[in-house]
């Protein structure tokens, strides 16, 4: 079996397991988690690419996510645009101001970009909060319309299941796709060296930006669908510690990898769920996570499996 | 003439908030040279000095200047024990791990005080009463006359230490090229630990001499740990006048805005210097340019 073949069996077991699982669960307020877990691997999913891939990290992501659920907000709610017409213009919005700033700031490396993009995260989150007149300031914005489909309009918990995670799947088979085509070798070969793929001819420079907008343009629809499917929003949740929270999933999982970046999203959506003490103790958690993860673990979670079968693999050979 | 006796006294407040960057920069610049490493947790030992001295004011009832002296020394073995549980082991790691790393801590670091003192703020008495003091038609507390003592006393101190003493000369060494250092006999490991009990030192003051001034709660460090690191980009990261100046420049530039213009939009303002200065000149207004080697 090639790795193309391996890579489409996959996607369509894990395919087939998203979609029946809601069958199993009617009416279980689990469901609701499932749709939050579907937008949180959006976001980790694009995040993953640039950080995973292109080795760029990234403390900033919650702002184009919060930029995408702003814009979908404001237009449905002030300018009675039709929510989808809000969310392409919302992406596009985004993925322009991203494609931008992409330059400046992604000239910059390691630490230097991880305070510039953590800098442009709170300058985007003083915006969300003080302009009152848009946003409705730190009290957030209610009354955001649910999406529709001629007569089927996505306002319950099973609608929401299919329609976010139809889009969260159609980001995993891009990504996938991405990762296995020339540009994904490309991007690897930023994160190993990047005098060495400028040698190599890739236009390295340009292709930093162009993950950093796709990035931030799937984040940007992840606002969207959340601020469709919560019909509320409010700057706490697109701050500082939402975009670490983004980060830490990301790392969980396993750096590059897709399905990992999904485990990550899955497991900090379930967890305070799960334990209710979590509340208190969540950033404690995720601090040490981070730490022990980075230093024992730096494959995350899926590398980590992979590490266990080679070995097992090994054990039974000999 | 009421205008210019406001902005005195904008200028007054900025140049004492100013003095707090400049001594979290020195944190941020100690420990980058040593180890080329930005302490994202920088900001959180600003949060423990305050912290720590109202919890040993307060739950043990010691004079205040014990209570310092404990909350500057617990600070410290906290910065020590972040170097070798987590920095030491990671020799050769990249950026992007450290990154992540002394995020891991500062956030641990914040939790760990939240669930300690709780998410309320906590006010540290001033050092010598609040009895304003009226300078040039502005007011002035007795809190500021200390920050500014304090801030030049620490500065002036480090300079000492660094230009004279055997470590301070050890630690420049390890800057400038640590493999050299080591050749001539220099250890290295000493001199990265020791910048970080001397950045922790120095972070764990800027948060107690504020903290009558601000409030102090567990969260603090972050917003206080940028502005100090972005003091430290306008002086270029170095441990010189120029993170003093760029300290100072921030403050009133900061302070001015939210006079002038918007209260709210305070906190943008250091932001928006910092990506300007790091898209511009990412070497700082008073760093020399750097090429880089592969």
């Amino acid at each position: 079996m090639t790795k193309e073949q391996r890579d489409i069996l996959i996607f369509t077991a894990f395919g087939l397991v998203v979609l029946v699982t809601p069958l199993l669960l009617q009416g279980n307020y689990l469901l609701n988690v499932f749709v939050f877990i579907g937008i949180n691997t959006m976001l980790a999913v694009a995040l993953n690419l640039l950080l995973g891939f292109a080795g760029q990290i990234s403390l900033g992501h919650a702002a184009f996510f919060g930029l995408g659920a702003y814009i979908s907000g404001i237009l449905t709610t002030r300018y009675a645009i039709d929510p989808w017409m809000a969310m392409v213009a919302a992406a596009v919005c985004v993925g322009v101001m991203a494609f931008i700033i992409g330059f400046p700031i992604l000239k910059l490396k390691g630490h230097y970009l991880a305070m510039a993009t953590l800098g442009f995260g709170i300058i985007m989150y003083i915006v969300f909060n003080e302009t009152v007149a848009w946003t409705g300031g730190p009290s957030g914005m209610s009354g955001i319309p649910n999406l529709a489909l001629g007569p089927l309009i996505f306002d319950s918990d099973m609608t929401n299941y299919y329609l976010i995670w139809v889009f969260t799947l159609l980001t995993m088979l891009l990504s996938i796709n991405l990762a296995n085509s020339r540009i994904g070798r490309a991007l690897r070969a930023i994160h190993d060296s990047e005098v060495a793929a400028r040698v190599m001819g890739v236009n390295v420079r340009l292709l930093k930006v162009q993950i950093f907008t796709v990035s931030a343009l799937i984040s940007a629809l992840a606002g969207s669908f959340y601020a469709h499917t919560m019909t509320f929003i409010a700057p706490a949740s697109f701050g500082f510690n939402f975009s670490v929270e983004l980060v830490t999933m990301v790392i969980i999982g396993g750096l590059g990898s897709i399905y990992g970046s999904f485990l990550g999203a899955a497991i900090l959506t379930l967890l305070p769920e799960f334990l209710r003490v979590f509340h208190d103790f969540d950033i404690v958690i995720y601090g040490l996570l981070l730490i022990v993860m980075t230093m024992f673990m730096p494959g995350g979670l899926i590398g980590g499996f992979e590490a266990l079968a080679a070995a097992i693999k090994r054990r039974k050979e000999a | 003439m009421e205008n210019s006796d406001q902005i005195i006294q904008y200028i007054l407040s900025g140049l004492s908030n100013g003095s707090i960057y400049a001594l979290i920069g020195f944190g941020f610049a100690i420990i980058y040279n040593a180890t080329g490493i930005i302490n994202f947790a920088q900001g959180e030992f600003v949060m423990l000095g305050g912290m720590l001295t109202i919890f040993f004011l307060n739950v043990f009832q010691l004079p205040l200047i014990t209570s310092i002296v404990l909350a500057v020394a617990v600070a410290t073995a906290v910065g020590v024990v972040f170097e070798r549980l987590a920095i030491r082991p990671l020799k050769n790691a990249s950026p992007l791990s450290l990154v992540i790393i002394t995020i891991g801590a500062s956030i641990l670091i914040r939790g760990a005080a939240m669930l300690v003192w709780g998410k309320d703020t906590h006010a540290l008495p001033a050092f010598s009463g609040n009895d304003p003091l009226y300078l040039m038609g502005a007011t002035m507390l007795p809190q500021n006359l200390w920050i500014f003592a304090l801030t030049a006393v620490i500065i002036m101190a480090s300079k000492l230490f660094f230009q004279y003493s055997i470590f301070g000369k050890a630690m420049r060494a390890c800057a400038f090229n640590s493999q050299a250092a080591s050749l001539v006999g220099i250890s290295v490991k000493t001199m990265v630990l020791l910048s970080f009990m001397i950045s922790s030192a120095i972070g764990s003051l800027a948060g107690i001499i504020i903290a009558p001034l601000t409030m102090t709660s567990y969260d603090m460090g972050i917003m206080l740990g940028l502005k100090g690191f972005c003091a430290a980009i306008i002086g270029g990261m170095s441990s010189g006048l120029g993170t003093v100046i760029g300290g100072l420049l921030l403050g009133i530039l900061e302070s001015l805005g939210a006079g002038l213009i918007s209260s709210g939009y305070k906190d943008a303002i250091a932001f928006i210097i910092l990506l300007l200065i790091l898209f511009l000149r990412p070497e700082g207004v008073f760093g020399k340019k750097e090429t880089e080697r592969v």
